[in-house]
């Protein structure tokens, strides 16, 4: 029987030293990758992980609870300090603390330590003393944490059955009497609602929970400041995956808090998608049709060749150039024009002369323009002539010939620029802080409001909000992890938008097979 | 010999069709690429549902004046003309000359099979679907009327909706003749159709060609001097972009009037 060979790999290999170079910047490249994106996962999503408590007792007989962040050696002397986060903003004015490492005595985990996510402050670390219910009711000892947890479920339940009747009852209602079509009926249960809401609102359940640091300094919290209560120390594996899970939805789910230290990003998730989807639907249309008109339409001369090398080098002015256009031309330019034709009701505040995310996709639009002309005539320019030929001699006119034949060919080229220019907008934050990005814009410019998109509106990007947060919140080592988390989200974020891409180029490349045949 | 009774004057080395069995007349053509001529001063009648054969070395300008007979150089700014082409009497560069129905009535195959890269049933109803909408029952049958008449039929029925692109080199160059034929054509223009062929697909696209005959002008380029024998009527020996000898096949083949024709048909060239 006849074996099938193939050529030996030995032989591939032994080519010589050029080929060990190639593979090797090719490997350094993808290590540099995988380190890049390894530091950012391992770094944002390990934030989430209900991390344990360390309970650290010194030599002088201070005590003190948190997470050791990092070490460092001692500034002037041998020996060591370590820093631990801390939490206790509103106690002790800072959320970290260096230790001499020589100076630890001892340090333990014990299980009662909790933690405390709240509205302000920072997150408290100690232990829980007591509830105390409205009633004056004191819970204290073993059965203190359920009674919280308890609590602190029942006030979720409070806070999102009084968000529905905001939303479905109130919302509605209000947007029927601002246009002047609410009856009187409509009316009385609007009223009805909000006494309903306020009625809710009071009834929060107002427990105070007694708290002691572990350095024996009392606090009395009121629940409704806190958002999550953990004991991580006490927690199984299992149950920190299901914290941890909790923890990286809300991220995902929720808008910022405390300056965009903390909290969620969805509404920059939000902007930052929308932003770059305005963007292509702008820029395809444009570019294809510039791309068609330079490479099919026009007269082959001096006069193309020199658009084309304009083109090509539009490509490479600065971001911050277009950011510069952009708010001169759409923003003051054309934005101050609609404001004063169809919007002067509102003046002197802007509404399209300020800016917004039309205005910002448009100018990454424009950003992006050239990589899309660039990239849709290098598919024009790789169709034979002999395809045009074949339609053209069927009796195809020239625009026939364009939209069945020549652009359905072009099309993995037109997507191919699409996904670079993604690639560039989504990345882009220079320019939007000229045209429309916003520190916090906690509405997303989506709604049930007619007209449902508001192209006016300011948005959040992610990219602004990692630069945000790290150079105008106030506590940058605090906002780090999520910072990190903020870096990979985007990252992920242009991942899937471009794997849209590529997956919808390879679905139309695979129908008839490709051009390379 | 019919060939005697539709000749009406054979004066020198040419032929000559009444204008009522013409379907092309071709008279004092020249055609240049910028300011290099390709054709010059060419006259000749295509005689209807005959096939005639156009040889001559490479370079000659045999593509150029095919591709004039269905306007295809009109995209070409830099080309220009002067003399007159008539299918069936009339002046396919007159101004009420729509050049895409006058593509649809003078067909063209060109030398590498250009199939579309859709389906081998969108292809064959590419250029019908241009014509406007039809039922979908009556597609269906010219596009297997199409296939069948160009003997692909058999070969590809199974699989009509798999890409025109997965054929062979033969079976593509059969497609792009049904393809031509689905959009019912008068004249069909055959630039060296069997040039990148095997023996066997060359017969096939042979036999087609004699098969199309009856309802159809041929008018074939190649560079084969056995296969203009085989299949065609008539032949026209062309060389520097001038018409040298235009005559029966027959008689080209075995008689060639010009010492010139004789020794580029028998390998001797100058
Ligand atoms: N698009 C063009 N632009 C400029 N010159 C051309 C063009 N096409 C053809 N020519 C020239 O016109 C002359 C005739 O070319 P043509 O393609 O008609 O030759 P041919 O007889 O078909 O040759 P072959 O048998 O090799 O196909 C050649 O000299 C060629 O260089
Ligand atoms: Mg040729």
């Amino acid at each position: 029987m006849m074996t099938w060979r193939r050529p030996s790999r030995r032989a591939a290999r032994s080519e010589g030293p050029w080929a060990w170079l190639a593979a090797g910047s090719v490997a350094t490249s993808l290590a540099l990758l995988a380190l890049l994106l390894g530091l950012l996962a391992v770094r944002g999503l390990g934030h989430f992980w209900p991390a344990e408590v360390s309970l650290v007792a010194l030599d002088d007989g201070r005590q003190l609870a948190g997470w050791a962040v990092k070490e460092s050696p001692l500034p002037g002397g041998d020996g060591r300090e370590r820093l631990y986060r801390t939490g206790n903003r509103d106690l002790d004015g800072a959320i970290w603390d260096w230790v001499d490492l020589d100076e630890i005595r001892e340090v333990s985990h014990p299980s009662d330590l909790v933690v405390l996510e709240r509205r302000r402050w920072s997150e408290f670390i100690g232990r829980l003393e007591a509830v105390e219910t409205e009633s004056g009711e004191r819970i204290s000892g073993e059965s203190a944490w359920p009674a919280l947890e308890r609590r602190l479920t029942a006030l979720e339940q409070h806070r999102a059955s009084i968000e529905r009747l905001r939303h479905q009852v109130i919302r509605p209602l209000v947007l029927r009497l601002e246009a002047g079509e609410a009856s009187e009926l409509e009316r009385e249960r609007l009223s009805a609602a909000q006494e309903q809401v306020r009625e809710q609102q009071a009834a929060l359940p107002k427990d105070i929970l007694i708290l002691e640091t572990v350095d024996g300094r009392q606090l009395r919290q009121p629940l409704t400041e806190v958002t999550d209560a953990l004991q991580p120390n006490a927690m199984g594996v299992g149950e920190k995956v299901v914290a941890w899970s909790q923890g990286v939805w809300r991220f995902l789910s929720e808008g910022p808090r405390a300056a965009n230290t903390a909290g969620g990003v969805w509404p920059a998730i939000f902007g930052t998608v929308l932003m770059v989807v305005l963007m292509s639907i702008f820029v395809t249309p444009f570019g294809v049709l510039a791309a068609v008109y330079l490479n099919e339409v026009a007269h082959q001369g001096r006069l193309t060749h020199w658009v084309r090398i304009g083109v090509r080098n539009l490509a490479g002015v600065p971001s911050i150039v277009y950011g510069v256009f952009g708010l001169g031309v759409f923003v003051y330019g054309i934005g101050g024009h609609l404001d004063d034709w169809f919007f002067s009701s509102s003046l002197p505040s802007p509404t399209f002369g300020t800016g917004g995310l039309l205005w910002a996709s448009l100018t990454l639009a424009l950003l992006t323009l050239p990589v899309v002309i660039v990239a849709t005539e290098e598919g024009l320019a790789r169709i034979p002539e002999s395809q045009r030929e074949g339609a053209l001699a069927l009796g195809a006119t020239r625009f026939e010939m364009l939209t069945r034949i020549v652009l359905p060919m072009a099309m993995p080229a037109m997507l191919t620029g699409v996904i670079l220019a993604v690639a560039r907008a989504a990345g882009e934050v220079a320019p939007l802080m000229l045209v429309g990005v916003a520190k916090l814009a906690p509405q997303v410019p989506v709604d049930g409001e007619f007209p449902f998109l508001h192209l006016d509106r300011k948005f959040m990007h992610l990219g602004y909000h990692i630069f945000d947060a790290a150079f105008h919140g106030g506590d940058v080592q605090a906002a780090m992890p999520l910072i990190y988390a903020t870096a990979l989200l985007l990252v992920l974020v242009i991942l899937v938008l471009n794997l849209t891409a590529i997956f919808l180029r390879h679905h139309l490349r695979s129908r008839h097979g490709t051009l390379s045949k | 010999m019919t060939v005697m009774q539709e000749t009406r004057s054979s004066p020198g080395a040419f032929i000559d069709f009444s204008p009522d069995v013409t379907s092309l007349e071709i008279r004092g053509f020249g055609l240049r690429y910028g300011d290099k001529p390709a054709l010059a001063n060419l006259s000749l009648r295509v005689p209807r549902h005959r096939v005639t054969a156009f040889i001559g070395p490479s370079g000659c300008g045999k593509s150029t004046l095919l591709r004039a007979l269905n306007r295809l150089h009109d995209l070409n700014e830099d080309v220009t003309w002067e003399g007159t082409i008539r299918l069936e009497g009339q002046d396919i560069h007159a101004p009420e000359v729509a050049v895409a129905e006058l593509r649809r009535r003078v067909g063209m195959v060109f030398q590498a099979p250009n199939p579309f890269p859709m389906s081998i049933y969108d292809n064959v109803a590419f250029g019908l679907r241009l014509q406007g909408r039809m039922p979908k029952r009556r597609v269906d049958d010219i596009v297997e009327w199409a296939l069948r008449s160009s003997a692909l039929w058999d070969e590809v029925k199974d699989r009509l909706r798999a890409s025109a692109w997965s054929l062979s080199g033969g079976q593509q160059q059969r497609l792009v003749i049904a393809r031509t034929l689905a959009v019912g054509p008068e004249v069909l223009l055959l630039d060296e159709p069997a040039s990148a062929l095997d023996p066997i697909s060359t017969l096939k696209v042979e036999e087609l060609i004699r098969n199309l005959k009856s309802s159809l002008t041929l008018v074939l380029v190649t560079h084969n001097m056995q296969q203009a024998a085989r299949v065609s009527d008539y032949t026209a020996f062309l060389q520097d972009g001038e018409l040298v000898e235009y005559a029966p096949t027959d008689t080209l083949f075995t008689n060639p009037r010009l010492a010139r024709t004789e020794n580029y048909i028998t390998g001797r060239m100058a």
